[in-house]
């Protein structure tokens, strides 16, 4: 499975466990507009932590907070990519 | 960054100027204000003047309102006139308000309408439109604030109106406008309300249904130049495409430890803006801000003479100052140890700087709120088949920690996922979400100590 279908497959999980609406997922989702709360992300964060063992909020030098699905998407590709190189 | 050992100026810590405000009351202190408080139906200005309050003087008041606006209103309205303000917050449940109630001997309950009524105390309607601004004080009322933590039922601690507002400094700049994400029910967001009221500066609320963008999209139309939450709020806030709407001048941290990433996003996102992380706690007052970017705070404040003394016991930061919490209201553990205020927070020395580490005791920090874990293990315990549980925190970037269970069944079962739901509906049925487990998961046994107490390290 990708990074992106891991994470997009965690968005659906947690938004089931949590009984939120989840709104339809693409790049330019706003990831504050999906549905999903502060908690949810969070819980995201730890589940693909156990995934994928990467987590790049606390892993990066540059920390910066994404805004849509795609952003989320890249900073773990880019965090998996270097993890892996 | 290189760390700069002297604060700058604008950041100065309040003991190093001799003024500060002594508000005889609220009214007193914003008698003549121009100042705003925005709410997301409309707007007061707090010159305006009203009726009396209808019988109240002497009395102990439970202040339980919908809407922040309320809360605000009926605050300055009673201060001054109630022997006692009780202030609920806004997801106390229904079913403590009754032992509050006996515990705090409150004789009315005010609030905007008969819903919020509780049986035992007098009923009486918060009237938005004719609150009582401009009265002289009369007697020194006690606050009291609910605590953030604990089990059960809530435990409650008593504030002066000196003591909530001793680290407020006189505003240095005109034409401020507050706003916060915290909840001014609470003792974070009732600071920001106290500093804007007495700085004769305006605050924008939130509303309970409002979502992010839109509390954001209503700062920047309101011109917000001052902003507090805690990391976890800011995180949220960061996380919105319309944090482009604000441009605060001051960006304000408390209430959950500020790492260094959320400070050097904030940095990024607002360069112009002067970045402050500030300790404080319901029990303990508001301890110190640091203002030089980094996370943690110098080694130097340790000791240091001031309106607020600071010492490590037992690697826990202590306070002692005026500011603390007088005494917890209708029973609890003694709070003041020779003046000290055991904040149990744990705090580290790394080369010239503390850090903090974490809840002593295992309480467990999301976003601000604490959990203690053994409350929700309570609930976990009772479901049928299982033996034992243990819920700790686990670290986030996102909101500081969440709550995880381990949990050990009585005897392997089949469907262990309709178990674990079981259990979560439980939790959920129980206990306020941010309690809930966010992952479970079962063991096989879990650790004990020498003691044979759960094992909390592990």
């Amino acid at each position: 499975m990708s990074v992106a279908a891991m994470v997009v497959d965690q968005f659906r999980q947690v938004a089931r466990e949590q009984g939120k609406e989840i709104a339809e997922l693409n790049d330019d989702t706003v990831l504050l507009e999906s549905g999903l709360d502060s908690l949810c992300f969070a819980i995201i964060v730890a589940q693909l932590e156990d995934r994928l063992g990467v987590d790049p909020f606390t892993a990066a030098e540059d920390v910066y907070f994404p805004v849509t699905l795609g952003d989320f998407i890249r900073f773990y590709e880019d965090a998996a990519g270097s993890q892996a190189a | 960054m290189p760390p700069d050992p002297r604060l700058p100026e604008s950041g100065l810590p309040e003991m190093a100027r001799p003024e500060t405000l002594r508000p005889e009351s609220l009214k007193a202190a914003i008698a003549g204000s121009e100042a705003m408080l925005y709410a997301r139906g409309g707007q007061v200005c707090l010159s305006s003047r009203g009726r009396a309050l209808p019988g109240l003087a002497g009395a102990s008041v439970l202040l339980r309102t919908h809407s922040q606006l309320a809360a605000a209103l009926g605050l300055i309205a009673l201060d001054g006139v109630a022997r006692r303000i009780v202030i609920a917050p806004p997801d106390v449940k229904a079913g403590h308000l009754a032992s509050v109630i006996a515990r705090a001997d409150v004789e009315a309950v005010m609030g905007e309408d008969e819903s919020l009524a509780i049986e035992g105390a007098r009923f009486v309607p918060l009237d938005l439109s004719a609150v009582a601004l401009a009265e002289g004080p009369q007697v020194v009322t006690e606050w009291v604030l609910f605590t953030s933590g604990t089990t059960g039922e809530p435990k409650m601690v008593a504030h002066t109106l000196a003591g909530l507002t001793g680290a407020i400094q006189p505003a240095a700049a005109a034409d401020i406008t507050w706003g916060t994400f915290y909840d001014i029910r609470r003792y974070g967001g009732l600071q920001i309300l106290l500093r804007a009221l007495l700085g004769h500066a305006s605050l924008v609320l939130s509303d309970a249904d409002e979502d992010v963008a839109g509390f954001l999209a209503r700062l920047g139309r309101c011109g917000v130049t001052h902003l507090t939450g805690t990391p976890s709020h800011w995180r949220r806030a960061l996380m919105s495409p319309a944090n482009a709407a604000i441009a605060p001048h001051y960006v304000r941290l408390s209430g959950e430890i500020a790492d260094q990433a959320i400070l050097d996003s904030l940095k990024a996102r607002f360069p112009d803006a002067a970045i402050g992380h500030a300790y404080a706690s319901t029990e303990a007052g508001v301890g110190f801000e640091v203002t030089d970017g980094l996370e943690g705070f110098p080694a130097s404040f340790i000791g240091r003479p001031g309106a607020v003394e600071m010492k490590v016991e037992d690697g826990r930061l202590h306070l002692r100052s005026a500011r603390t919490a007088s005494a917890y209201v209708g029973g609890g553990p003694d709070l003041r140890n020779d003046g000290w205020v055991d904040t149990g927070d744990v705090i580290e020395q790394r080369g010239g700087r503390f850090h903090f580490m974490g809840r002593a005791g295992g309480i467990i920090n999301v976003g601000g709120l604490k959990i203690n874990p053994e409350e929700v293990e309570a609930v976990i315990n009772r479901q049928p088949g299982v033996r034992a549980s243990r819920v700790s925190g686990r670290k986030s970037p996102i909101t500081g920690a969440i709550v995880v269970a381990e949990v050990v069944l009585t005897e392997a079962a089949n469907d262990n996922a309709t178990f674990k739901e079981a259990i979560l509906a439980a939790c959920r049925e129980n206990l306020p979400a941010f309690k809930v487990p966010a992952m479970l998961r079962f063991v096989p046994s879990l650790a004990l100590t020498a003691a044979g107490k759960l094992s909390r390290n592990a």
